[in-house]
């Protein structure tokens, strides 16, 4: 039996730190007097106050955080901050607890899938929780606790890679954990900022500017319209999210090289946000061809402003919508929800399989077909010129698997559920992948799956968002016989 | 500060800990990922894999912005190429090696700014070479450390049942000493635990006490205290590696010195070194140099397993007798006189094998035994039991590197009692009204709470730390740090000021 008491110490002492991001919101309802006060409140204080019941008796603890600790941290804390963000929905909106667990999962995962409709008219502190929610999970909470409580300077690495994505976690911008963490929080402040000045320039209020940069930067997809960005119906302000869905996609490191060498060489040589740009632009032709032949809009370039903007849109997973993708011809729309398998690169704020895993599992595949050429040469696993461990090589196959396993299983549990095969493939693939939009009866939002399907998607989410290993390894009885 | 550690070996790990609880970004170089992997789910550091002395690994483990390069890999000339690179490419400001062969050491010259741009030489097997002649040369000691460059010292010693030191007050001991000798108690440790030692301090039974005194002293101060009566004699050295060589060599002279050598080849190599030491084979390295310096006083003998090779070595061997053996054998312990050995080092690379060799040499009568130990949980596992010295090269090198990391003006440090405490000098800078420290009695300045003053050496003086000394500038002064979390507070003590203007 493992002794628990330095995971329940951490996660109380999370919690607590947690709480401050009632903050803003209660400050929004206060103001506006919108009738959210009281639940923002009562909801800050009861975090607190668990977190401070599991904080307080094992204050003193000393124990070091394990290696198999993390996990449970991890996912503990997602698991608390997912359904701590669900009490104010359910306070202030008078929803079930299964659509308020869902709506908070879908925020703080990234995905952007919502159960609720009417949004314009919401409460504005509403309006502005759950899109900081989203900001919130866009880098992680974990992330963002190392960088700030210095309780996690040891022991820090172990939560922070059972959060971080991408296959290869042990690298790090700077020797100490902390001022990693640090530096990239400090990369998505300034960046949200500037893309908030941006969004705000080209016509939005202020209020949209801020709120839209914060699910453009977390590549999520919450919108405070119905709408979502078809409600401003701007090219200008589409193409500016379009070009900050990809700054958010790429590798934070590479942002953090080319600022501190002050040169863009980092991104040029980087294998990774290569291939990355080429499938945009092979999906956006795609799609677009696919727009134009099937006469959905008027002019070639409508075709393009629309293709380009859901092209970059679904396989960053943001999930941003400027049309009705569900009720597109054809087989686009399910080839909409399957490209969003691609994600962004790793260490981005995207959901999905991310770049770098297609990029070694094909180069994988070539090597095999290089083999069979030259049986007994020698062909090295590289990436960006440095060969690769066969850990890594063994950990992306695991990772494969895995995802495919978990994707049919939920989509046959799901389609139990659902009335047609469409929808259960869509709401599955778009929860894994922390998309967000869906087809069929989640077409237009999810509000009308059934509850046992919610469940199951805010399962799936959390599993997506945590690259399945941290989530599955939990399930393995190994793990709590140590 | 940024520091880069080339080498994840049993140094560079043991610096990579120290370094790494003491706010400092640091990098650590290797070749081996299941070693840096190791370590970095222990520290909070960065670990690149690669050559150590390539630009390309340097530039991954930052050394753009690093202030201090601090080589520790298995290779002397890797060390020496990587300061080389880091001089010539990066400027680095501060560059330390660790050059294990004493043939480069006798070549200073080497290593200037023209040449082989290294700051500062590192060569542990040196540092435990003096540490344990040091224990060797003071019986009753169980550490024995080194001040203003030999001038005070600090020497541990236990007290035991029938001693003059147990069951009476510190104020009491200095009327034990003859006249003219003033030696100071700077610190107790009573069951691991440190005490502040004060004028009214009862000493118990198994007591471990740190005397600080004038290095010419502290041998009268030993020899009042101390639990072995007289110098030792006769040593056995088990392990004929580097240290056990050098050793040999410097303590052929006054003592009768025999050492055990597993390796064959080594042993033949030290007895061709050697005339009158008596070598018993069972170890490494160490023991050829060491080997070589003893033979013109000492017997030597050989001790070789297999029998087909100790009968080459008695060929290629004057004076010396060939024998075959191990260390751990009871039989050849005995037949070599064990029970009348003053001093039985065991010196091989192997802590298990050093350990229990030493175990049973104590069980068989040797009266001293100091053991090589690098594993710090071993230490604590048989030190003050079974063993009475357990010497960590790991220790003794990182003192002598944390004195050269240290900010400020600290010029020795030494970790006691597995880097629980420390022992520093520091020199006392600035005016008096600027200090906290210069132009003070030592007891009106503000020490943190088991911190004390120990003593100054003001130029060749050695002056013990009554209450009404006054610090001058330039004075350098001992102290006794308990608990090593307050070094930071210290540190900050002797800090200058920075109000010129």
């Amino acid at each position: 039996m493992r002794a628990y008491a330095p995971v329940q110490r951490v996660v109380g002492a999370l919690l607590m730190f947690l709480s401050i991001g009632f903050v803003p919101p209660l400050a929004f309802a206060w103001l506006n007097a919108d009738g959210a006060t009281g639940s923002f409140a009562f909801s800050m204080a009861a975090v607190a106050a668990i977190g401070a019941a599991m904080y307080w008796p094992v204050r003193d603890n000393r124990r070091e955080l394990r290696v198999a600790d993390g996990f449970l941290v991890v996912v503990a804390c997602w698991g608390a901050v997912a359904m701590a963000g669900a009490l104010p929905l359910m306070l202030v909106l008078d929803i079930s607890l299964a659509d308020a667990v869902f709506e908070s999962t879908s925020g703080i995962t990234t995905t952007g899938a919502t159960v609720l409709s009417g949004l314009d008219d919401m409460p504005i502190s509403i309006r502005w929780y759950r899109q900081q929610l989203q900001w919130m999970g866009g880098l992680g909470i974990i992330v963002l606790a190392v960088a700030i409580l210095p309780m996690l300077r040891i022991g820090g690495m172990e939560i922070y890679k059972a959060e971080v994505t991408g296959p290869v976690k042990e690298n790090r911008l700077t020797p100490r954990i902390a001022e990693t963490a640090k530096a990239l929080w400090a990369i998505y402040i300034g960046l949200t900022l500037v893309c908030a000045l941006a969004l705000w320039a080209a016509g939005m209020s202020i209020f949209d500017a801020f709120t839209h940069s914060f699910s453009t930067i977390a590549t999520a997809g919450f919108s405070t319209y119905d709408a979502s960005i078809g409600y401003f119906d701007s090219a200008l302000i589409e193409s500016l999210i379009i070009f900050f869905m990809f700054i958010a996609s790429m590798n934070f490191a590479l942002h953090f090289l080319a600022l501190r060498r002050a040169s863009a060489q980092a991104y040029l040589n980087n294998p990774e946000l290569r291939l990355f740009a080429v499938l945009l632009i092979v999906i956006s032709g795609l799609v677009t061809v696919l727009l134009w032949s099937h006469d959905v809009y008027d002019t070639f370039w409508e075709s393009l402003r629309y293709a380009l903007f859901h092209a970059v849109s679904y396989t960053t997973t943001t999930g941003f919508a400027s049309a009705d993708v569900y009720l597109w011809p054809g087989t686009l729309p399910l080839l909409m929800i399957l490209i969003s398998g691609l994600g962004g690169c790793a260490g981005s704020t995207t959901g999905g399989f991310k770049i770098v895993r297609v990029y070694l599992v094909s180069k994988q595949g070539l090597r095999e077909l290089k083999r069979l050429i030259h049986p007994r040469s020698v062909v090295p696993l590289k990436l960006g010129g440095r060969t690769l461990a066969p850990e890594v090589a063994n950990a992306i196959w695991g990772f494969v698997s895995l995802y495919i396993v978990c994707i049919v299983l939920l989509t046959l549990v799901v389609s139990g559920f659902e009335q047609d095969l469409v929808t259960s493939v869509s709401v599955v693939f778009s929860a894994m992948n922390n998309l967000g939009p869906a087809l069929g009866e989640a077409g237009l939002n999810w509000g009308g799956l059934t509850q046992t399907t919610k469940w199951l998607m805010s399962f799936a989410m959390l599993l997506g968002r945590l690259e399945i290993f941290t989530v599955l390894v939990l399930l393995t009885p190994t793990y709590w016989k140590h | 500060m940024r520091i880069i550690i080339l080498g994840a070996g049993q140094v560079g790990s043991g610096m990579a800990h120290s370094l790494s609880r003491e706010e400092n970004d640091i990098s650590v170089v290797d070749t081996d990922p299941q070693r840096l992997r190791e370590l970095q789910e222990k520290l909070d550091i960065r670990t690149v894999l690669g050559h150590a002395s390539r630009p390309e690994t340097l530039i991954r483990a930052g050394i753009e912005d690093a202030e201090l390069l601090i080589a520790l890999t298995n290779s002397d000339e890797t060390n020496m190429i990587a300061c080389q690179v880091a001089y010539s490419l990066f400027n680095t400001p501060t560059k330390v090696a660790r050059i294990r062969a004493a043939d480069y050491l006798a070549h200073p010259e080497l290593f200037t700014r023209e040449n082989t741009p290294v700051d500062f030489l590192i060569s542990p097997e040196k540092l435990v070479t003096d540490h344990v002649q040091r224990l060797i040369e003071y019986p009753g000691a169980l550490q024995v450390l080194d001040f203003a460059d030999g001038r005070a010292q600090l020497v541990a010693t236990r007290a035991v049942r029938e001693g003059k030191l147990v069951g009476r007050a510190l104020k009491s001991l200095p009327d034990e000493l003859p006249s003219g000798v003033d030696a100071r108690v700077a610190a107790i440790f009573r069951r691991d635990e440190a005490i502040i030692p004060e004028g009214d301090t009862v000493i118990e039974v198994d007591d471990m006490v740190f005397f600080l005194a004038p290095t010419q002293e502290i041998r009268e101060v030993m020899a009042t205290f101390g639990s072995a009566a007289g110098p030792a004699r006769r040593a056995l050295l088990a392990g004929g590696g580097n240290i056990g060589a050098a050793l040999a060599r410097r303590l052929e002279r006054n003592l009768h010195v025999k050492i055990i050598e597993r390796d064959p080849r080594r042993a033949e190599r030290i007895a061709e070194g050697v005339d009158t030491s008596i070598v018993l084979v069972g170890g490494g390295n160490i023991g050829a140099a060491l080997a070589r310096r003893l033979e013109r006083n000492l017997h030597v003998k050989i001790i070789e397993r297999d029998p087909r090779r100790a009968e080459r070595i008695a060929e290629g061997v004057d004076t010396s007798i060939v024998l075959v053996g191990d260390c751990a054998n009871e039989d050849l312990l005995r037949e070599e006189g064990i029970d009348e050995m003053d001093v039985y080092c065991a010196l091989t690379n192997d802590d298990e094998a050093n350990i229990l060799s030493s175990m049973l040499a104590k069980r068989m009568g040797a009266h001293k035994v100091i053991t090589l130990i690098n594993r710090a949980a071993y230490v604590d596992l048989v030190e003050s039991d079974r063993i009475d010295v357990a010497v960590s090269p790991q220790q003794i090198t990182i003192g002598a590197l944390l004195a050269l990391i240290r900010k400020g003006h600290m010029v020795r440090v030494h970790s006691l009692r597995q880097g629980a405490a420390e022992a520093i000098e520091v020199v006392a800078h600035g005016d008096p009204g600027r200090s906290k420290i210069v132009g003070r009695e030592i007891g009106a300045i503000k020490l943190p709470a088991s911190t004390t003053i120990g003593a100054i050496v003001r130029g060749d003086e050695v002056l013990m730390a009554h209450h009404n000394v006054t610090i001058e500038p330039e004075d350098h002064v001992i102290l006794f740090v308990a608990d090593k979390r307050e070094i930071a507070e210290v540190e900050r003590l002797f800090a200058v000021e920075a109000v010129f203007v």
